[in-house]
């Protein structure tokens, strides 16, 4: 019984690691070419490419980054705060991330800073 | 065969420096804010005038006037009344006292300026001065700037030399005396038809120069309001921040 486990869980993972790699591989060539079109301007196109990039493979933090920018490009300061969040949480101690959220952030407060009669 | 495997090596270093170079890049932003009051029923803004205090060597109350208005010209889609600030410290004297008589003085800090904030409700006032200028949107609120001084450590350089004339530079931690100013200006927006406050907005900055260093106050005034005038602006229009981020991949 426990080698018909291992075995299942070999196979399993046998599977699941190639699909994976695929995935990510898929994300990578959509961040890439949203990387491409926003040096160009096309911000809109950019954040397509980054929300396929997150839909493909939801673990990539790049793809989370690139798209909390696009974002904040875009105006869409709350739906920026959550993909930042989202790249922090998949890699905390990635520096130019923390970087990009430390900047954000500061803009976001002022926005926030309530002080009104 | 060592050739060939440093060659190797080499290659290989080269070929992830610029992998690693590669996986990021910076990229210039321009994030849109948008205003945080709705001023859109105004089509017009009267900057009134402020209650100043603290440092005698800048007019506080006429040099924000002028700025505020120079900036909603250039940066709002308001279109900016241009007449002599309100004598608001003489009204809210009147308030404030029975007689009202002479001129009052200037307040030295926030526990004076306090004292005369009562103009800034007096709806019937702000009511009439809307009235006599078509129903603006009307800037106004309190401007203190004072002078302003703190010891703090800092780290210096000293070269020493040891017995054998060697010299070294050693890191030297001192106490500072530092001058500056301290600008905190209070803008309250008052809705012209109604003369209430519809919002208010508080800001403050300092700046610090070694003692030795002559800057004169009414630089550094327009020193401190350049890093105030953006939250000021945010409020009444949609502002576009530059700055730059880092792309990954």
């Amino acid at each position: 019984m426990r080698m018909k486990v291992l075995l299942l869980v070999l196979v399993l993972g046998g599977l699941s690691g190639p699909a994976l790699a695929d995935a990510r591989g898929d994300a990578k060539e959509q961040v890439k070419f949203g990387i491409a079109v926003a040096q160009r301007g096309l911000w809109r196109e950019a954040i397509y490419r980054w929300e396929r990039a997150t839909q493909l493979d939801p673990t990539y933090a790049a793809a989370h980054n690139n798209l909390a920018i696009g974002y904040e490009h875009e105006g869409d300061l709350n739906k920026a705060r959550g993909a930042y969040e989202k790249a922090m949480e998949l890699e905390p101690g990635n520096a130019l991330i923390k970087q990009n959220y430390e900047l954000f952030k500061e803009i976001n407060d002022r926005t926030t800073r309530k002080d009104v009669q | 065969m060592t050739g060939r495997l440093a060659r190797t090596f080499s290659s290989v270093a080269a070929a992830a420096l610029t992998a690693a170079c590669a996986s990021y890049s910076e990229i210039p932003i321009e994030t849109p804010i948008r205003p945080t009051m709705d001023v859109s029923a105004f089509q017009r803004v009267l900057v009134a005038g402020f209650i100043s205090g603290g440092s005698e060597d800048v007019d506080g109350n006429l040099e924000t006037t002028r700025l505020l208005r120079s900036q909603l010209r250039n940066k709002s889609g308001l279109r900016v009344i241009d007449t002599d600030s309100l004598p608001l410290l003489e009204v809210a004297n009147e308030g404030r006292t029975a007689s009202g008589a002479g001129t009052p003085a200037a307040p030295k800090d926030e526990k004076e300026m306090e004292m005369y904030s009562n103009v800034f409700a007096n709806v019937e006032y702000w009511k009439k001065i809307g009235e006599e200028y078509q129903q603006p949107l009307i800037v106004t609120g309190t401007v203190l700037f004072t002078p302003h001084q703190r010891n703090s450590i800092v780290q210096r350089e000293e070269e020493v030399y040891d017995s054998f004339g060697r010299r070294r530079v050693v890191p030297v931690r001192g106490y500072v005396e530092r001058k500056g100013f301290a600008l905190k200006p209070k803008f309250i927006f008052i809705d012209g038809r109604t003369g209430t406050v519809m919002h208010s907005q508080t800001a403050s900055e300092e700046i610090l120069y070694n003692a030795n260093q002559a800057t004169p106050a009414l630089s550094s005034y327009f020193e401190l309001m350049d890093r105030i005038l953006p939250g000021f602006l945010s409020t009444l229009s949609s502002q576009k921040v530059k700055g730059t981020r880092v792309l990954l991949q």
